[in-house]
């Protein structure tokens, strides 16, 4: 199901652990939907110098967290900005469709990081953002049949297209 | 080194048994038991060799009240969809409970559609069905009540007994799904009462894709597949005769074995419990402590999530099955899970551990070493360690 470089990251994840004293800190996810990731971040001259994750969730989740401080630690501000979940995505040789949604997480909890950091420098007190939904999308904003790909209205049982149930796995 | 395989209830090893009989026919090649010709005939009296083998684990009557499936799920939508069809006109009300597996419910739901209405009985905290309320559920208009005697995630064995015995004085038709039941514990459905009992051969011993249903001599119900006459013009299609044939062999031996099996599956149970509690901190047994299947417990490992956990022990050659919502695609927590009010976390963090005869006291006790180094190395990742020991 995984590629080898998720495996890489999940057997042998990178800067894994809490940071005393992080200068930023991004929470994303909640048990609900299964993932929940922390990143923290150390910045010196507007450079991550250095980066680490506290990660509840499976392979995919483990794997797009070690991945993702590989990719910021020693990056500029500015330049991690850029990171997105098809860049992570993209480093870690594709994940499967229905594990899209843990690259998206991973590069929000980033995100959330440098603007705590950022918040911070400003003298803003940092505020706890309420819990993510768990309906996120890999593609786009329409809701789409997983079967055939058909649009769909989330609040049905059925696909109009093609008869399967969707209500479980959308 | 061999896979340590804790995820029977997936894929039970067929016994040695099983397989000679399903490669001799393979290299016996039947004719279709249908046919009128002798060429037809052995096949004939293969099927119902082992159909007898079948009523005989079960305590049928006869065996002409079991038919063949392709599995249980055909089995639990043949029973639903069949006896709400049958009995349309008489009332579209089902009972059902909320930890019935997914093939009950799907198919309640779809019934929906055609003006059928449901009514779910919760269980309790261990998993288990009141008989009272199910009795509060049944109205005029009430048609059958399914639910499963063995819960396939959590072990509880519903009291069906008295169930049955509600649906006998309602006149109401009663289904149970027995597919982690049968060939496990004994079960007699004469002593039972139940009318209609869906089950599988993976589940003893026996080969994926074929899976029986046993009628109670008298029931009406539609069938689910159209066509030709087979299983008493049940259930048409040219019959699984291999699988059909391996079936029987594996019910044959859950027969005679059965108190063998059983005393054996609980020493090793008892051996996991008592290891997984001593070895590893922060974990939960969930289900019913006496009125559980003896070859399952469902574990929840706190703080850390299920999928990581089988894919570590993947690694190590341990195979065991989870049902967070990574795991299973649907990116909800278990329902079954949910019913028995764990917190949505411990639900994402709940291994299936299931076993049997061939499972070896050493392969327990490696998992239990295995599981405790992948248990520590996760909780170092997670951030909800660290919170929950404070």
């Amino acid at each position: 199901m995984y590629t080898e470089v998720v495996m890489d990251h999940f057997k042998k994840p990178r800067n894994v652990g809490e940071m005393k004293d992080p200068d930023g800190m991004g929470e994303i996810g909640n048990p609900v939907c299964g993932d929940m990731m922390n990143i923290y971040i150390k910045v010196k001259d507007e450079i991550i110098e250095d980066i680490s994750f506290q990660t509840f969730g499976c392979g995919a989740a483990i794997a797009v967290s070690s991945m993702l401080t590989e990719m910021a630690k020693g990056k500029t501000i500015a330049e991690a900005k850029k990171i997105t979940n098809k860049s992570v995505a993209e480093a870690l040789k594709g994940l499967p469709k229905n594990k899209l949604h843990c690259s998206n997480l991973g590069a929000d909890a980033l995100q959330l990081a440098i603007k705590d950091y950022e918040d911070r420098k400003a003298g803003k007190v940092r505020v706890r953002l309420p819990m993510e939904d768990a309906h996120t999308h890999a593609d786009g904003d329409a809701c789409k049949c997983p079967y055939c790909s058909g649009e769909i209205d989330p609040k049905h049982e059925f696909c109009e297209n093609c008869g399967r149930e969707i209500s479980d796995i959308h | 080194m061999k896979v340590i395989n804790l995820d029977y209830i997936s894929a039970n090893p067929l016994l040695p048994e099983v397989q000679d009989a399903m490669i001799g026919a393979i290299k016996k090649d039947y004719g279709n038991p249908s046919s009128t010709h002798s060429f037809g005939d052995e096949a004939r009296d293969a099927i119902e060799k082992a159909r007898e083998n079948v009523a005989q684990l079960i305590n049928s009557p006869s065996p002409e009240d079991i038919i063949f499936t392709s599995s249980g799920t055909e089995s639990i939508n043949h029973a639903i969809k069949g006896v709400a069809f049958a009995h349309g006109k008489k009332g579209k009300h089902i009972v059902t409970s909320n930890i019935e597996h997914n093939s009950v419910l799907k198919s309640l739901r779809r019934l929906t559609k055609s003006g059928y209405t449901i009514t779910s009985v919760e269980v309790d905290k261990h998993g288990l069905v009141d008989p009272a309320n199910v009795e509060k559920a049944i109205t005029d208009q009430t048609i059958l009540i399914s639910i499963m005697h063995g819960n396939n995630e959590i072990g509880t064995i519903q009291p069906v007994k008295e169930i049955a015995r509600i649906a006998q004085e309602k006149n109401i038709l009663f289904h149970s799904d027995c597919v982690a039941s049968v060939g496990v514990i004994p079960i007699d459905v004469q002593d039972l009462g139940i009318d209609l009992i869906s089950f599988a051969a993976n589940q003893f011993n026996g080969p994926s894709g074929v899976g029986g249903l046993y009628i109670r001599k008298g029931v009406a119900l539609w069938p689910l597949i159209d066509g030709g006459g087979q299983e008493f013009g049940r259930r048409a299609g040219t019959e699984n005769l291999i699988g059909i044939i391996g079936m029987g062999v594996a019910a044959e031996i859950a027969f005679n074995e059965m108190q063998s099996r059983l005393s054996y599956t609980k020493k090793l149970k008892n051996r996991l419990i008592t290891g997984l509690k001593e070895n590893i901190e922060d974990v939960v047994i969930n289900g019913h402590p006496e009125l559980s299947l003896p070859n399952l417990i469902s574990l929840s490992v706190k703080y850390i999530e299920g999928e990581s956990i089988v894919l570590m022990l993947d690694e190590e050659k341990v195979v065991v099955s989870t049902r967070s919502a990574c795991a299973s695609g649907s990116l909800r927590a278990s329902h079954v899970l949910l019913s028995i009010d764990l917190d949505y976390a411990d639900a994402q963090g709940t291994l299936i551990i299931t076993f049997g005869k061939q499972t070896t006291e050493d392969e327990i006790d490696r998992f239990i070493d295995v599981l405790k180094k992948v248990v520590t190395t996760l909780r170092e990742m997670s951030p909800l360690y660290k919170k929950g020991k404070i």
